[in-house]
């Protein structure tokens, strides 16, 4: 048996490695360095491991490669905008992760116990939230440029597994906390179950694992057609449940509300991130010869999830639970784009993510800063007369909203604008009508949350808004004004995106 | 077109101000006021640089523009953000920075016992910017930004006192009538787009006359729409009058020289679509002549000299809005118009700003008299601005209210009659309430409080005034003398013929001059002779009674909108109570059967999340088979 050393491209590669790297430094760090200066150390070692990150792909970005790791890495003009989002969007939320009032002080003990309590008291911040957060952005980081369904799968299970863990550490509410957590695992686990399966019947209608190989055979229609369908079905699966799409949603209203705040802000916008870029590549190249297959399903798929998640938002009394509706409707938004299958759609999506994820995590910093004695208040009629107590942080919050409901002047606005009109082009009206009209369902009650905080009289239990610290308030800061830039001036970005949105094969 | 990068700045200084201001907080009170009225005045000189560059150019390159920046880039569809000026902004810029900074200067004074002087300040600023961006868009699309903007200030300026309520409704109420205006504009601006295929003046001007006669003139009534709503004229006049709780400098500023002539700007701009659209264009000198009797009549009967003042604007703009209808021979007259105004209207603002600052902030005139006495400097200033809107020669409004009735009278046939003698008619009406103000202000026995003790304000005050003052003698002559005005800004519009004259000028001059003095006359008899009561008298005609009540226009409007929207509001309530709450757990019976069954799917186990994936699974499987058979 004769092996060969494979051949790495390490400078393509190399984003990911400085992220696992600086992810094993901080593991040590938790283990040798005293408590008292893990905190400070651990968030300067993450952020400095994600700026060199952010770097190190923006030196990259004219690079193209196929076979960067044997041709299980493909890297392109989109690889590299989702690597950059993904990295902006969790330098981002590192801040808002970094406000250690969120995250239980012993994660290993159990909620109530005395060894908590204890921990609590002492000060003891455990602090593995942020080698977790690394991992997850390093399989984030593979999971848009992975190039066959093995890498495809490390990837997600990558990014999966330090996210089903970082769901369970609030410090408050520990139980739903961890309820949330295990809820994610199982439901994640199950979901990956369908991925693989679907991945094996892809290998059994090509006999190839990877995209070129399966698109080739698509291309050549030489396998069995069952064989491809079930596969093309089964994978879907597994990828619409990390997005979060209709009937695949189920857990995320769950988790947003369980998990930590500052958890759920990276979660919502980077994971969105990642799993849509994997989509798009998935669609976009391999499975594009075979659309007339997909198309119809996801275009159902699309306006149930539209539909759904605006409607159903309307209902709910939590404004967490409210924006993980208000992400399902999103997701749906965004399905969009990947039906449109053309060049605008492709642009279209990635700007619609990065516009998104950005504003995501400015609202979801927003919410922890509304708090009472027993801390975060998530009961929306308790939000009532924000606007009058805490004018600033309720205006940033209402832009936020209106951002989100895609009001012109907002990021919001352009983003459905361009996915609208791309999916218009290839032609997928009545997709385009349904998010038209869920648009405007879902204007409804972001605006209804506006109303509540400015012209209703607060409850006698109001809740206060703390003063941020400066984490948060970077957060916070640096979303909002993202956000406004997006909306009234994108058009740099938008050129910035056609430059490199396109996909190699 | 002439690029020219300077533009930006008269913009960006004041807006400069607003934003430190604001953003500053406290720390600036000390010399907040300052910087704004210096950054106001700097935008001034930028203007008056930029009209010296103007009239050093020869006529047919006089119009500048500056590209700013790409707005939005979707596809084919560009919007880009840029200014341009011309001969007709250039006369906005320099009334609205002239004027402006002017009433900057007053308000130091005006408003130092005010302990959020700051903000007000900010607020003018921010007004100057909004204003001015207004005028200087080089499309429909900039122009709408600018008009919100100085729709935000003007509603932050009427409400600045919102710790009273009734300050507070009056800012709503300003706010709620001005949407109705603004969705005007934005419908004009969608059709335009639909029909013309673009934003830019310079485009829309290119390709009017190919569009169909039944787009412009949408077009042309969804203008008119907006600028009733901003110009406060007939039917949607009603909010100017309660605008005047805000302080008073703002009332000169806004609602007297500025921001509500924009509506007159806007008619005079869109020039290439009215007079493509005659049903529009006649619908422009209706409402222009509605409004100047109407307002002419409220006036008569306001005893708040705020409020008579304010009617006196809304019958004045009027003139203007009937000038602008006139079509290419009235555009001209109806700026002049405008220009004068601004002086002379912003200088009765002060002086009566400056009447209520000696009188404790009373503006009911029927506590006021002989306050000439007491206040000279005011009452000269104010006695000149009250010539100048009479149309008394040689004072400014002399000229311009004159060419517009001129060209009333020649439009010709029984339109012409009509207009013209509503126009003189009101220039009879405006005479009467004018003397009237004058009379029970500044001369008769005092009827003040034993509190009160008038005093003439201080040279910060007055010195704006004054300027004004010389504004309102010689600004009418300076404009007209050569036809200068009429020459400068004839390039932007179409060419006219002559038209016949109906009437000779002289005669009119006659006409409207007798009909100035009965209507001082009368006023002379019934005020100036016996005893004027402090408290209105109660037992008087019910016309009287209607006009006091401002020709029912609030009562109208109560019970054909209020209560006719109440009535569809609570119906809608109603039905999205029923129809729509129903409709949204109708979806999820749709889905699984029962009403309540949506919520229900989201129960928190485990299990039945898995099996709502599974079951999305096998759908999905089986709905993939069924495309592909």
């Amino acid at each position: 048996m004769k092996f060969t050393t494979p051949v790495l491209d390490y400078a393509i590669l190399s984003p990911i490695l400085i992220v696992l790297a600086g992810a094993l430094i901080g593991v040590m760090i938790e283990a040798f360095l005293s408590k008292t200066r893990r905190p400070i150390v651990q968030l300067i070692l993450t952020l400095g491991t994600l700026l060199i990150a952010l770097v190190q792909v923006f030196r990259i970005r004219n690079t193209t490669s196929l076979s960067a790791a044997m041709g299980s890495v493909i890297f392109d003009g989109p690889a590299f905008l989702l690597q950059m989002t993904i990295l902006i969007i969790s330098i981002i939320s590192i801040f808002l992760i970094a406000d250690n009032e969120n995250f239980t002080a012993l994660a290993a003990a159990l909620p109530g116990s005395i060894e908590e309590q204890e921990a609590t008291c002492k000060g003891n911040q455990v602090t593995e939230v942020y080698p977790l957060t690394l991992f997850a952005v390093a399989g984030m980081l593979l999971f848009p440029i992975a190039s066959d369904l093995i890498t495809l799968f490390v990837a997600l299970e990558m990014l999966s597994l330090p996210l089903y863990l970082m769901a369970g550490l609030s410090r408050r509410r520990r139980l739903m906390s961890q309820e949330a957590a295990l809820k994610y695992f199982l439901l994640g686990a199950f979901s990956s179950a369908f991925f693989l399966f679907g991945a094996a019947y892809l290998y059994g209608y090509s006999g190839l694992i990877s995209f070129a190989g399966i698109r080739e055979s698509i291309v050549g229609g030489t396998g069995n057609d069952v064989f491809l369908l079930i596969g093309i079905a089964f994978l879907s699966v597994g990828l619409l449940f990390k997005v979060g799409a209709v009937p695949f949603h189920a857990w995320s209203p769950d988790v947003y509300q369980g998990a930590p705040t500052a958890v759920t802000a990276f979660m919502a916008a980077a994971t969105k991130v990642a799993a849509f870029g994997a989509m798009l590549r998935i669609y976009y190249t391999v499975f594009a010869n075979a659309q007339w297959s997909w198309s119809p399903l996801l275009s159902v798929i699309a306006i149930i999830t539209m539909l759904f998640g605006s409607f159903v938002a309307i209902a709910q009394r939590d404004v967490k639970r409210m924006l993980a509706y208000s992400s399902i409707a999103h997701a749906g938004f965004l399905i969009t784009g990947v039906i449109a299958l053309n060049k605008a759609g492709l642009s279209a999506s990635i700007f619609y993510l990065f516009a998104y994820g950005i504003a995501t995590v400015g609202a979801f910093a927003i919410v922890t800063l509304v708090r009472d004695s027993a801390g975060e208040v998530s009961d929306l009629n308790r939000w009532a007369g924000l606007g009058k107590r805490s004018p600033w942080v309720a205006t940033i919050f209402a832009f936020f909203l209106l951002a989100f409901a895609g009001i012109p002047l907002t990021s919001g606005f352009i983003g459905k604008f361009s996915i609208f009109s791309a999916a218009y082009e290839s032609g997928a009206k009545s997709v385009v009508i349904a998010g038209v009209l869920s648009s405007a369902i879902a204007a409804f009650f972001y605006i209804r949350v506006i109303v509540l905080m400015f012209f209703t009289d607060s409850h006698e239990d109001a809740t206060t808004v703390v003063i941020p610290s400066v984490l948060t308030r970077i957060t916070v800061i640096v979303s909002f004004v993202i956000t406004v830039a997006l909306g009234v001036y994108p058009a740099p970005l938008i050129d910035f995106i056609n430059k490199f949105a396109i996909f190699i094969r | 077109m002439l690029i020219n990068n300077g533009l930006v700045y008269l913009i960006a200084l004041p807006l400069a101000g607003a934003a430190i201001l604001l953003l500053a907080g406290r720390r600036s009170d000390k010399w907040g006021h300052i910087l704004a009225t210096l950054l106001s005045a700097a935008s001034f000189s930028v203007g008056l640089l930029q009209l010296s560059q103007m009239l050093a150019r020869p006529t047919g390159q006089r119009a500048v523009e500056q590209k700013l920046f790409e707005w939005i880039s979707v596809g084919t569809f560009k919007v880009d953000a840029g200014l341009m000026l011309d001969q007709l902004s250039i006369c906005f810029v320099l009334l609205i920075t002239g004027v402006g900074t002017l009433i900057h200067i007053y308000s130091i004074s005006y408003m130092s016992h005010d302990h959020d002087r700051r903000r007000f300040f900010a607020y003018l600023n921010l007004f100057i910017a909004a204003m001015l961006l207004l005028v200087l868009g080089n499309s429909y699309l900039n122009l709408y930004v600018g008009w919100e903007g100085v729709g935000l200030a003007s509603y932050l300026l009427i409400g600045f006192w919102n710790q009273k309520p009734a300050y507070a409704t009056a800012s709503k109420k300003a706010f709620i009538m001005n949407r109705v205006g603004d969705m005007g504009l934005s419908f004009a601006i969608m059709i335009a787009f639909a029909s013309l295929g673009t934003f830019s003046f310079a485009g829309i001007k290119e390709a009017a006359p190919h569009a169909s006669t039944a787009s412009l003139t949408a077009i042309g009534i969804m203008l008119l729409v907006a600028a009733t709503g901003k110009s406060a004229q007939f039917p949607l006049q009603a909010w100017l009058g309660d605008a005047m709780a805000g302080p008073t400098p703002v009332s000169a500023l806004i609602h007297a020289a500025t921001m509500v002539t924009a509506g007159v700007y806007l008619i005079t701009r869109s020039n290439f679509i009215f007079d493509a659209a005659p049903t529009a264009q006649l619908l422009v000198i209706i409402v222009g002549a509605i409004t100047l009797l109407f307002g002419a009549v409220i006036g008569t009967a306001k005893d708040d000299i705020k409020k008579a003042l304010a009617a006196s604007t809304m019958s004045q703009i009027g003139y203007m809005i009937l000038g602008a209808g006139l079509g290419p021979v009235g555009y001209a007259f109806a700026i002049m118009h405008l220009l004068t105004h601004g002086f002379f209207k912003a200088g009765m603002f002060l002086g009566a700003g400056s009447v209520m600052h000696g009188m404790d902030d009373e503006v009911n005139m029927r506590k006021y008299g002989n306050l000439r006495k007491f206040m000279p400097i005011t009452f000269v200033t104010f006695g000149l601005g009250y010539l100048a809107i009479l149309g008394v020669p040689p004072f400014a409004g002399f000229y311009s209210k004159d060419k517009i009735i001129e060209t009333a009278f020649n439009a010709g046939g029984i339109r012409g009659l009509l207009i013209g003698s509503a126009a003189l008619l009101g220039a009879g009406l405006t005479a009467f309430y004018m003397t009237r103000v004058m009379i029970l202000t500044f001369t008769g026995a005092p009827r003040w409080d034993e509190k009160a003790h008038p005093h003439e304000s201080p040279i910060l005050m007055w010195l704006p005034m004054a300027i004004l003052a010389i504004g309102s003698v010689s600004s009418g002559f300076l404009l007209s003398r050569g036809n200068a005005l009429v020459n400068w800004l004839a390039p932007l519009f179409a060419e006219h013929a002559e038209k016949a004259e109906v009437l000779k000028p002289v005669v009119v001059t006659s006409l409207a001059l007798l009909m100035v003095v009965i209507g001082v006359v009368i006023a002379f008899m019934k005020y100036s002779r016996g005893e004027v009561s402090s408290v209105a008298p109660e037992d008087v005609s019910a016309l009287t009674k209607i006009v006091r009540r401002d020709l029912l226009q609030d009562d109208f409007n109560e019970a054909v909108f209020m209560r006719t929207g109440q009535g569809i509001t609570n119906t809608l309530v109603k039905t999205d109570e029923l129809v729509i709450d129903g409709l949204v757990r109708g979806v999820g019976s749709a889905a699984l059967g029962s009403a309540g069954a949506l919520r229900k799917s989201q129960t928190g186990f485990v299990r039945s999340y898995a099996a709502w994936i599974l079951l999305g699974a096998v759908v999905l499987v089986a709905a993939i088979w069924l495309v592909t058979l």
